[in-house]
């Protein structure tokens, strides 16, 4: 750079300071217990002419029967087929000429129904949704449909290699008594056994209206959405059976490693983690803290080591895959192959520096700042605060949750940080998954020491099971 | 539904735009620079993307990782990408953080060279050719989205190569490439820079003044190679990639009308019709009557020059080959350019086209990019107000024209994806050399 263009350079004005920060609360939100239990809650958020309305029901995947693993999630999908007295075209085309679409879905702990729409077509939209839970048709022919469609979907993950890292990671992290060590979309053997019956009977048990709640938020008072909640699931009757969580402890005790052969693979997609704390625990607000500077942020240890440092990858993260139930600790990422073992090695050099020394305050205030800061932003649409809603009911968080996040988060200290690191991560059961090139791969990996070594068979899930 | 939109120009040709919504302290920051992948140089495939990286490397005033660090800070969430035709940066942060962007955009736009190394510089080039790896090479059916505008537009037409790069022109990026694309691209005169959300309208006029206007204009800027094509491509075009995959998978592209244009409207709703949701055309006759795709959908590039295109993708069931599904999706291409469509299939697409855009408007990140495109591409950011009058006044007798004028065999490049034949004996000797 020559010094004429830097004279022509303009002259920098100084790095500004933040502004006062303006007041900012959770949209306030009003429950209504229908004499059936059915829950209502309503967020009057006028700003934009839509309505969300969102059914969360403890429908979820830990309540599939052993052997019938896919059970929820087929239920969900089957929603969408066609009730007492509509056909799944007739109901399709109902809800798409008022513009909106049902979005249905069941992840471990609860199901979800949910559609937005203009806020002048909500009653309509509102009634669709309540025949849709209350009287679906489960029509056979549609049922045989919806499982070849997840036969394909699994054999799409056998050659997707993002897809087969997580499913394996998930696969051979719980005992094999969990649930969690099962598919949640069920596997081809579990899913020939989902039968019509099966399907109905499941819904027949556990959508019911005192394990079900529905939220309506957006441009709409709390009465009207009272009154059409109430006209709509009113008389809805039943109830369904207490939940009870799966069990939920690691496979092996030990720390493992679990190389997935792809031939050539350019990359390894990398998954190093173990089961770790529920989602409603008192150390909830101190670990997403540690969580965040560890690998949440772009900013974080992880992300900058592997990413910005070494560049052996896109991008490195770290998450807990929150559940009722004891959740996985997961870190992920993708790395050239001839830097697998490299990666790995950084990985465990950055879990054992946030176990052994404090974080800087620097890191602490980054961290804690981001979560607040971004708090709001979190919550800028119908579906999202109706989402946090429903995170409400599922992990049944107290109902000012929402209030008190954000001091809660505040409150968290280095010490807090370094003391949930030393509690609720675990290297010495530590699993590292792989896909990759394992003929490339092997070799240096097992040079760290990190466990004894199994290479499996991306087409091999029995293999995966019997180790 | 009405946007408040307020424009202005700097002395220096930045294009302002603000739109207030004080419904939350939220406030968005997003600047559109008018440069992609259709600017580079032929031996510099993939440089527009590369220089986005280097746009997070700092400048004069802000350290490498730095400027991610500081909107984190405030509580600000950012990002960039690079498109065809545009390279965008955001941020979304609390409103009272408002400053702190400008500032770092305006540091980086006015002074983003003298932070540059070539550590820095290989450090990203590395980063991106795992990019390249992890979203194209090591992905199923990962190399469509360079395939198919190298089928759909001639060579060295601007949209041809690809967005991404190759690894070799990667490798040959300099510092030198860095300076020249910034010096020539980078300039206020060539940006639009959009303020959506909560925000003092006096006090950050006067702070976009402050920041960005002393930056000087640029030099007149290259033109971009020739970028009109025909609007038909005169036959069908076809490419059958054996990858690893599971399942064949077809991509069909049309020439249609650019962006912005009365054609486009049509051609976004005929693939609305097609392919958007589980009421269209393709979802309830191959995925549901047939059983011949386990999915299928259907939309536009939303090009705004040269040429748009209308894509349609759809994967085979299982135990369905690629010469059946290609056959059942060209069906329902030739039938709706023999018999277009109905009035109810309109008025489908655009109620649901129209929910959508509303439920986007919530977000001030996605405000502020739908004004910054339309002021980048027609230099008028009100023109995000008559979006839904613009599909309302879209008939179904325009939309059976344009299928009749753009969706038949004469306009179509087909890319088939089907699973490579692997040695199973060779496979099976490398498993069990690994398990050793």
């Amino acid at each position: 750079m020559s010094t004429t263009e830097l004279v022509s350079m303009p002259a920098a004005p100084p790095r500004p300071s933040a502004g006062a920060p303006r007041p900012y609360r959770f949209p306030h939100f009003v429950t209504r217990i229908l004499s059936n239990g059915l829950r209502v809650m309503v967020a009057s958020v006028p700003a934009y002419p839509v309505v969300t309305t969102l059914a969360v029901v403890e429908a979820g995947a830990t309540r599939d029967p052993r052997d019938q693993e896919g059970l929820a999630q087929l239920v969900t999908r089957g929603l969408s087929e066609g009730t007492r007295n509509m056909n799944a075209l007739e109901l399709t085309t109902r809800l798409e000429m008022l513009g909106t679409t049902l979005d249905t879905g069941a992840d471990w702990d609860s199901a979800i129904v949910q559609l937005t729409a203009l806020s002048s077509r909500v009653e309509d939209a509102l009634a669709v949704l309540a025949e849709v839970l209350r009287y679906p048709a489960f029509p056979e022919h549609e049922l045989e449909r919806l499982r070849a469609e997840r036969r394909a979907d699994l054999a799409q993950l056998r050659t997707e290699p993002r897809g087969l890292s997580d499913v394996f990671f998930s696969r051979l992290l719980y005992e094999r008594a969990s649930r969690f060590a099962r598919l949640a979309g069920g596997d081809e053997r579990s899913i020939e056994r989902l039968t019509r019956d099966a399907v109905a009977s499941y819904h027949e048990t556990y959508y019911r209206p005192d394990a079900t709640a529905l939220m309506l938020v957006g441009d709409i008072d709390v009465e009207t959405a009272v009154r059409i909640a109430s006209a709509h699931f009113g008389d809805w009757a039943g109830t369904a059976p207490p939940v009870t969580e799966p069990p939920a402890a690691q496979r092996h005790l030990d720390a493992r490693v679990h190389l997935v052969h792809k031939a050539d693979a350019p990359q390894s997609e990398v998954r190093v983690g173990h089961v770790a704390i529920p989602r409603f625990h008192p150390d909830y607000f101190p670990v997403v803290v540690m969580n965040a500077i560890l690998g949440g942020l772009f900013s974080s240890r992880l992300n900058l080591n592997l990413r910005e440092q070494h560049a052996y990858t896109y991008g490195a993260h770290s998450a807990f895959d929150w559940r009722r139930a004891a959740s996985p600790f997961e870190i992920s990422t993708a790395v050239e192959t001839a830097v697998t073992a490299d990666a790995l090695r950084e990985i465990m050099a950055e879990l054992t520096r946030i176990r052994e020394t404090p974080v800087s305050e620097a890191e602490l205030s980054l961290a804690v700042s981001y979560l607040v800061g971004v708090f709001p932003i979190r919550f800028e649409t119908t579906a999202e605060v109706a989402g946090g809603m429903a995170n409400v009911e599922i992990f049944r968080l107290p109902s000012n949750y929402f209030d008190t996040y954000r001091e809660r988060v505040a409150a968290v200290t280095a010490d807090d940080v370094l003391r949930v690191a030393r509690t609720h991560l675990d290297p010495s059961r530590l699993q590292v998954v792989v896909v990759g090139d394992a003929s490339a791969i092997r070799e240096p990996v097992a040079a760290l020491g990190l466990g004894p070594i199994t290479v499996y068979d991306p087409l091999d899930d029995d293999r995966a099971d019997a180790v | 539904m009405h946007i408040p939109v307020e424009s202005y120009h700097l002395p220096n040709g930045l294009h302002v735009v603000l739109s207030e919504d004080h419904t939350a302290p939220i406030v968005a920051v997003n600047l559109w620079y008018h440069v992609g992948s259709a600017n580079e140089r032929l031996d510099r495939t993939g440089f527009a993307h590369l220089f986005e990286h280097m746009l997070f490397q700092g400048s004069a005033n802000v350290e490498a990782n730095e400027h991610f660090e500081l909107v984190q800070r405030a509580g600000g969430t950012l990002n960039g990408s690079t498109w065809l035709d545009r390279t965008n940066y955001y941020e979304t942060l609390p409103s009272h953080q408002l400053a702190l962007a400008l500032w770092l955009e305006a540091d980086r736009m006015g002074r983003m060279l003298p932070a540059m190394t070539q550590h820095k510089l290989d450090t990203q080039r590395d980063v991106v050719k795992n990019e390249r790896r992890w979203s194209v090479d090591n992905q199923p059916y990962g190399t469509w989205w360079e395939r198919l505008p190298a089928l759909a537009f001639p060579e060295e037409h601007p949209f041809n190569h690809s967005l991404i790069g190759s690894m070799e022109h990667l490798s040959d990026a300099s510092l030198d490439d860095v300076a020249d694309f910034f010096r020539t691209y980078y300039t206020p005169d060539n940006a639009v820079l959009t303020v959506a959300g909560d925000f003092d309208r006096t006090e950050t006029v006067r702070l976009i003044t402050s920041y960005f206007g002393e930056i000087p204009r640029g030099a007149p800027r290259p033109p971009l190679r020739d970028m009109t094509v025909p609007p038909t491509m005169g036959n069908t075009r076809r490419e059958v990639i054996p990858d690893a995959v599971a399942l064949p998978r077809l991509f069909v592209a049309c020439r249609t009308p650019v962006f912005g244009t009365d054609g486009y409207y049509a051609a976004s709703l005929a693939g609305a019709v097609l392919g958007m949701r589980t009421g269209c055309r393709l979802e309830q006759s191959l995925v549901r009557r047939q059983r011949i795709a386990s999915q299928a959908s259907a939309f536009t590039y939303d090009l705004a020059k040269g040429s748009d295109l209308l894509v349609i993708d759809a994967t085979a069931h299982a135990g369905v080959s690629a010469e059946q599904l290609e056959a059942a999706v060209l069906a329902e291409l030739d039938a709706m350019v023999a018999h277009g469509v109905t009035e109810n299939e309109v008025t489908r697409a655009r109620a649901l086209i129209e929910t959508s855009f509303v439920m986007s408007m919530q977000s001030a990140a996605e405000r502020a990019d739908q004004l910054s495109r339309f002021t980048t591409y027609f230099g008028d950011p009100t023109l995000i107000n008559t979006q839904v009058a613009r599909y309302a006044a879209t008939t179904a007798a325009d939309v059976s024209r344009l299928a009749r004028e753009r969706l038949g065999a004469d306009n179509r490049v087909l890319l088939v994806y089907v699973p490579a034949e692997e040695p199973p004996a060779e496979a099976a000797a490398v498993l069990a050399e690994a398990m050793a």
